[in-house]
């Protein structure tokens, strides 16, 4: 395969069978979404944003993220020709920083204790402020959805014959929503269902909601089950995917096959199950999980 | 009795626990229930008619929500948790 830009490479990523973690008589494919070009399903989201925001001569990028959707928009902003500027808390890891500034990215710090939430105010607040800047806001841009129903659910519902479950992580709610109603459309019985992952350190880039923000992307109806995974069970299932399957993926990962597992138990025999493995385990080396350790008990809940 | 698990944001509201005791045979008769018992825990996730919007109330892991809501049916030996409302996407 040649392709003539990087760009093209993003999405059409491999399924693969989870042989060995699928219950007797059930199977479960995974789609590969760390296959993409920056390791991470966000390039699907980030390409579509960018390609459908309507940009003056000479505006620039914005966006709150210290994570995945921050790097797929600084490769997606280079290989186009425009600036890129993240808004992400003053605490974010320095490997976090680092990548985003060797794409190419401009970075400006929000108040480390007001987290996540402080990031989207000053981002908010600067685009309003200046208008040269473009904020293209994931949580709340109808690309985000339409990436996944014309790319991530099309795939699947183009590879597999049946699929009685969907699984993907609750974030932004656009793989669940655009997949779930692309594949809705194939497999009119399928039941999507959300894996949430219970708050704390592990799972990194959650944002507390508690001041009362809900990603208008996400509509809660349109879900058949949402089930929550402790971070013990999400590390769990990422070093299962390793130790078993030979997949290196991210801790979001595990929490979506721990998932996949439960409800392809519950399942009548026969039943496929198809889940989204969002990104690789590269970002997330250095955390202590991989040898099956203790969790460090301070940043757990009970 | 049916175990409830209180997150650190709700636990002044529980006499700072993070575990408490509550009774019920559905979501509906536990909320009412830890409203009597506990007001302010209770205030802060069921208005007497709801459950708040940015709470979510899960049993055995699943979001009532997408089960028959206050109506969700519980066993002696069920674990509820009570959550503020979360999102992600990096």
């Amino acid at each position: 395969m040649v392709a003539s830009s990087l760009l093209d490479l993003i999405g059409d990523t491999p399924l693969v069978e989870l042989r060995h973690l699928s219950p007797p008589g059930r199977t479960i494919y995974a789609k590969l979404e760390g296959q993409n070009p920056t390791g991470s399903i966000k390039d699907r989201v980030a390409l579509a944003m960018v390609e459908a925001a309507q940009l003056e001569p000479g505006q620039e990028l914005l966006e709150p993220t210290s994570g995945n959707t921050g790097i797929s928009l600084a490769l997606v902003a280079k290989l186009k020709g425009l600036k890129l500027t993240c808004v992400m808390p003053a605490n974010a890891t320095a490997e976090r920083r680092a990548l985003l500034e060797l794409y190419g990215a401009t970075i400006i710090e929000s108040p480390a204790e007001q987290g996540t939430n402080g990031s989207v105010r000053l981002a908010q607040e600067i685009a309003q402020r200046e208008p040269r800047y473009a904020m293209l806001f994931q949580y709340a841009n109808e690309a985000n959805p339409r990436a996944h129903y014309e790319g991530t659910g099309a795939e699947i519902a183009r590879e597999l014959e049946r699929v009685d479950a969907f699984v993907a992580g609750l974030g932004t709610g656009g793989t669940l929503m655009g997949a779930g109603r692309r594949l809705r459309a194939a497999f009119p019985d399928v039941q999507v269902v959300a894996a949430e992952p219970m708050p704390g350190d592990l799972v990194m880039g959650l944002r507390s909601l508690d001041d009362g923000y809900v990603p208008p992307v996400l509509d809660v109806s349109q879900l058949d089950r949402k089930l929550l995974v402790s971070g013990e069970e999400a590390a769990a299932g990422a070093r299962e995917l390793l130790n078993r399957e030979g997949i290196f993926a991210g801790v979001s990962a595990g929490a979506i096959v721990h998932i996949a597992r439960r409800v392809a138990a519950e399942l009548p025999e026969g039943a496929v199950v198809a889940c989204v493995l969002a990104d690789g385990g590269w970002k997330y080396l250095s955390a202590p999980f991989w040898h099956g350790e203790e969790l460090d008990e301070g940043k757990l809940w009970w | 009795m049916i175990n409830v698990r209180i997150p650190p944001v709700l636990r002044p509201e529980a006499g700072g626990a993070r575990e408490i005791e509550a009774q019920g045979a559905n979501v509906r008769e536990l909320l009412e229930d830890l409203q009597a018992r506990l007001p302010e825990l209770g205030d802060r996730v069921y208005n007497g008619s709801e459950i708040r919007p940015f709470v979510n109330v899960y049993v055995d892991g699943e979001d009532v929500r997408t089960r028959d809501g206050l109506d969700t049916p519980l066993r002696t030996g069920s674990t509820v948790i009570l959550l503020p409302a979360m999102a992600g996407g990096c």
